[in-house]
């Protein structure tokens, strides 16, 4: 099956700076695909390109098989929502999701028809008299996608919508955004760079940094199975080390950290005498009162408790070692360490397999 | 013992006269109180003179807008004194006693007094005087123009200018040999003369460039050559023939016309006895020079031409023969109404096409 | 206590507010009707009538200059509307830091300066002798000195290069006030350029241009200086009438007659146009 959207090798250069730095990537129809990365890292570079605002300096962008380089963005089958969502604020809202189908030509009556039609497939019917200052904004959130929508797009690009929402809505809208995705049955591209609405929605997420896909994948994919250092270290938490490697036994390794930790872990390609970053994630240690508890795990600590962070089911515990070295580990909420407080000593562990580690320079 | 009292006394009249020090707040045209002129009187009397600059129109304007107010002392034309007095009582009475009458050129001093009587007290009395003609570039259209009426001459289309203002009409009535000052007592009759300025005035409009505004405006105009033959007045004439001398001012055919501008105490002034000071200073011949040579025009300072540059004096010469001296129309004081008339017959040569 | 206090501040701010509005607006309007509703009859003796307004509506000169300016305002508000348009757009939306600084610079030096020497500046480049000429001929292009002063068409260059400022500074916060992102959006939903001018840009950019037009408008038919010295021989202004009919003519009565017209119709043109684009004042203003 032809891609809906497909770039092959796309450069952006401004000056000397490489914005991005050839990346290649087809979006499958009536898929949700995110692009997640820090800010600057060249993702709203890639939509503006897709969107036809900027040329690229290379490359080339496919929409349903065919080039759309020459297709300046009025006439592409591409349509944007906007991060702080550019509704026209002079317009009402019937205007304002009418506004595309008017410039396509349509008939009055008809447009009238498809406007009601997207309000409903909204869920916000006979708002279209609105002006747009009256609405919530999440209501303004549906109408921009509506707006879009009701050109049928090939691909709808949607630039961080919901980051002007605040946190109650914005999760509302996670979900919702999902939903409208399926109800329209359209390929969207997303760009975040807040990870759990990329992993939430998405049926493949592409990491990026500095210009580059560090990996394109599902959320599952990512967060458990990270190709690069960048990658574990940007999606979820983890605990860091940098350590050089002892032993070297297929997949598993044993080295020593930098202050002075032996450690299990896993991590392919590497050979002794090479230098690691090793990542462990905190729900993936143990907590114990006693070492026995732990015999099963490859890597066992001892330390103390300096800080309790309570944060409902994602609480932590930052348990310092003998070394010095502070870690957070995850604090069970089966009421087996409710009364753990500051000071006491507890006992630490976690297996070989969940801790990952990639050769570092 | 003794020095202590001198000490005492020199300070006591210090602070006498420094309880005296006024303020002359004086509304005059430029060039007639030159800085140099202000210092020395500052510096013999201990007053400050406040100089404001203007003309005829935004004098009385002035002056009705405040009845009388805001100065001490102003220097309208003596046709300006008597109709604004009768009708707006802008000024106030001249203790002419309290001036040096020695001063000044007797006749000049008697006219003026006459012309600025009501009701039996005198308004002015005379300060500067000049006249109002023709400036020309004697290589290009000297031997065109002799008249006002000549500026409409084929000859020098679109290279001639004048004001629209009265002294145009006036000058053109002239030069068409009427007698429009004769007329100013007869409304009808004046009208009558002014219906042929206007029909003049409008069949030479497309002769000329523009109508100037400003005295610097046709200083420019006739410098740069593009206007060789203008109304203006006097000083302008000679100003240009410094800097070129085949422009000059040339006392029309039918005669200059002539003005003096005197000095009238506002009715609201507050410091007469520094006005009637600031006049006996700047009557005395070596002033009034100062003055000659800042303004250009000669003052009604009996004995000041001795004291003349010789190149202004040699320039006046030229521009009048002792013929040209007796031909020079005197404005009489303008009576009321006439100004309306004049303002519609201006109105409507500006808006004729 | 609290409440007294919070009041006498209310009126100290008031004060300022009151005294301006009356002693330099109110009184002196009342006082300028009041004159234009007498005829002299003699020396001091004044009665009340109409006369003046009477001659200002049917002497033609008078009604043929009042609309020669009203209309020439428009004018030359439509031409600096059109000619401050793009140059607003540039500045607020095309050009970027430094470079959009340095341009509304330029759109406000001109202003360092008194309007007299602006408009002197003007004739020195335009008259028969100047710049302007000079250069034509020593391209080739006109053969002897051309006089490019005292026409309509100079007095309306001088009226839009006076007002350009004040239509450029109103435009430009209205458009650097529309988000990027907004136009943008009219492209991507299927706009063409004139489109998203027609129906985004310019309902956008409405307060600024109706506030612009207003303010240039009033600016150019309040003019005395441009149109007196740039206009030729035939140029009538409708302030320069008033001025002669105050300063020239000591006709306080007409002239504050002229003034009242001039009020009327500029209030009546503003109301118009914020009908005919369907804004308030307030909108505009506030």
């Amino acid at each position: 099956m032809t891609p809906d959207l497909e770039c092959l090798d796309l450069v952006k250069r401004f000056g000397d700076t490489t914005a991005v730095d050839n990346v290649s990537f087809s979006v499958p129809p009536g898929s949700f695909f995110s692009i997640l990365g820090p800010s600057g890292c060249g993702k709203t570079t890639i939509m503006r390109m897709i969107a036809g605002f900027l040329d690229p300096t290379s490359g080339d962008i496919r929409i349903k098989g065919g080039s759309v380089l020459d297709t300046p963005p009025n006439k592409r089958p591409v349509n944007m929502v906007f991060q702080h969502l550019a509704l026209f604020p002079m317009m009402t809202i019937a205007e304002n999701i009418g506004y595309g189908l008017r410039r396509r030509g349509m008939a009055k009556g008809e447009i009238g028809r498809k406007v009601d039609e997207a309000l409903d497939r909204i869920g916000l019917p006979g708002i279209g008299g609105r002006k747009v200052d009256e609405l919530s904004g999440g209501q303004k959130q549906r109408v921009a996608i509506a707006r879009c929508m009701v050109l049928e797009p090939d691909v709808l690009l949607l630039d961080e919508p919901l980051g002007a929402l605040d946190l109650k809505l914005r999760e509302h809208m996670k979900v919702e955004l999902k939903a409208l995705q399926a109800a329209f049955d359209t390929t969207f591209v997303y760009i975040t760079h807040d990870q759990s609405e990329a992993l939430v929605m998405s049926d493949q997420i592409a990491v990026m940094n500095a210009g580059r896909f560090e990996q394109v994948g599902t959320g599952q994919d990512l967060y458990y199975r990270p190709d690069t250092p960048f990658v574990a270290g940007f999606i979820g938490e983890s605990n860091r080390w940098k350590g050089r490697i002892e032993r070297a036994e297929g997949d598993t390794v044993q080295l020593r950290t930098d202050t002075g930790l032996a450690m299990r872990a896993t991590g392919a390609t590497l050979s002794e005498g090479d230098m690691a970053e090793i990542f462990v994630r905190p729900e993936s240690i143990r907590l114990a009162d006693h070492a026995e508890a732990l015999s099963s795990f490859d890597n066992r600590l001892k330390g103390t408790v300096t800080s309790l962070l309570f944060n409902g089911a994602a609480s932590r515990v930052l348990v310092r070692d003998d070394a010095g070295e502070t870690l957070e580990v995850n604090l069970p909420q089966s009421g087996e360490f409710a009364s753990l407080k500051r000071g006491d000593t507890v006992h630490i562990g976690w297996g070989a397999g969940q801790a990952t580690c990639f050769g570092a320079a | 013992m003794t020095r202590t009292i001198l000490l005492a006394s020199t300070v006591l009249a210090g602070l006498a006269s420094f309880a005296q020090a006024d303020t002359l707040r004086l509304l005059t045209w430029g060039g007639y109180a030159p800085d140099d002129v202000v210092a020395m009187f500052e510096e013999q009397t201990g007053h400050t003179v406040e100089v404001t600059k203007s003309n005829n129109e935004e004098m009385i304007a002035k002056l009705r807008a405040t009845g009388g107010g805001g100065f001490d002392l102003a220097q309208p034309s003596q046709d300006r004194v008597m109709g604004p007095q009768m009708e707006f009582g802008i000024y106030k009475p001249m203790d002419v006693s309290k001036l040096n009458q020695d001063l000044f050129i007797p006749s000049m001093l008697k006219a003026t007094m006459a012309n600025t009587t009501v009701n039996g007290d005198v308004y002015g009395v005379p300060h500067v005087w000049g006249t109002s003609g023709l400036v020309i570039n004697t290589a290009e259209a000297g031997d065109v123009v002799k008249d006002y009426t000549d500026l409409c001459d084929p000859a020098v289309a679109g290279k001639v200018s004048y004001r629209l203002k009265r002294p145009t009409l006036i000058g053109f009535a002239f030069a068409m040999g009427e007698d429009p000052f004769a007329a100013y007592d007869d409304e009808a009759k004046y009208k009558a003369i002014m219906d042929k300025v206007e029909a003049k005035l409008i069949e030479c409009k497309p002769n000329v460039k523009t109508y100037w505004s400003g005295g610097d405006e046709l200083m420019n105009l006739v410098r740069s050559g593009e206007v060789t033959a203008s109304m203006a007045w006097d000083t302008g004439g000679w100003k240009l023939n410094n800097d070129n001398p085949d422009i000059t001012f040339v006392a029309p055919a039918s005669g200059a016309l002539g003005w003096i501008d005197t000095f009238v105490l506002p009715a609201k002034g507050q410091a007469d006895d520094v006005a009637y000071q600031w006049i006996n200073f700047v009557m005395q011949p070596e002033i009034a020079a100062k003055i000659t040579a800042a303004a250009g025009n000669f003052t009604a300072s009996a004995g000041a031409d001795e004291f003349a540059e010789a190149g202004l004096k040699a320039q006046y010469q030229a521009s009048f023969p002792q013929e040209a001296i007796d031909n020079i129309k005197w404005y009489p004081p303008v009576p009321a109404g006439l100004e309306a008339i004049e303002g519609e017959v201006l109105d409507r040569v500006q808006a004729a096409n | 206590m609290r409440r007294h206090q919070s009041r006498i501040a209310f009126f100290l701010l008031l004060t300022p507010l009151v005294l301006w509005l009356g002693l330099l607006i109110i009184i002196p309007h009342i006082d300028m009707l009041l004159i234009s509703l007498r005829e002299r009859i003699s020396f001091g003796v004044y009665e009340p009538s109409l006369t003046h307004y009477e001659k200002a509506l049917t002497e033609p000169l008078y009604l043929r200059t009042f609309w020669r300016t009203a209309v020439m305002s428009v004018l030359a508000t439509a031409i600096t509307l059109l000619i401050a348009f793009p140059v607003a757009y540039y500045i607020a939306k095309m050009a970027k830091g430094r470079l959009q600084q340095v341009l509304f610079m330029l759109c406000l030096i001109p202003f360092y300066v008194s309007e007299l020497v602006r408009t002197f500046g003007w004739m020195i480049l335009l008259r028969e002798t100047g710049l302007v000429s000079n250069l034509l001929q020593w391209v080739g292009l006109a053969d002897r000195p051309v006089e490019l002063l005292y026409t309509d068409a100079t007095m309306m260059v001088g009226l839009v290069y006076t007002s350009m400022l004040f239509m450029v500074v109103p435009l430009v916060t209205t458009l650097e006030s529309l988000d990027d992102s907004v136009i943008e959006a009219g492209y991507d939903l299927g706009g063409s350029g004139l489109s998203v001018l027609r129906e985004i840009i310019i309902p956008h950019a409405m307060p600024g241009i109706v506030s612009g037009c207003i303010v240039v408008f009033m600016l150019s038919l309040g003019n005395y200086l441009t149109p007196t010295m740039l206009g030729g021989k035939d140029s009538l202004w409708f302030t320069e009438m008033i001025y002669n009919q105050f300063i020239v003519r000591s006709n306080w009565e007409l002239g504050a007659a002229f003034g009242f017209m001039l009020l009327i119709l500029s209030s009546v043109i503003v109301w118009g146009v914020l009908r005919l684009t369907g804004r308030t004042l307030k909108e505009t203003m506030g």
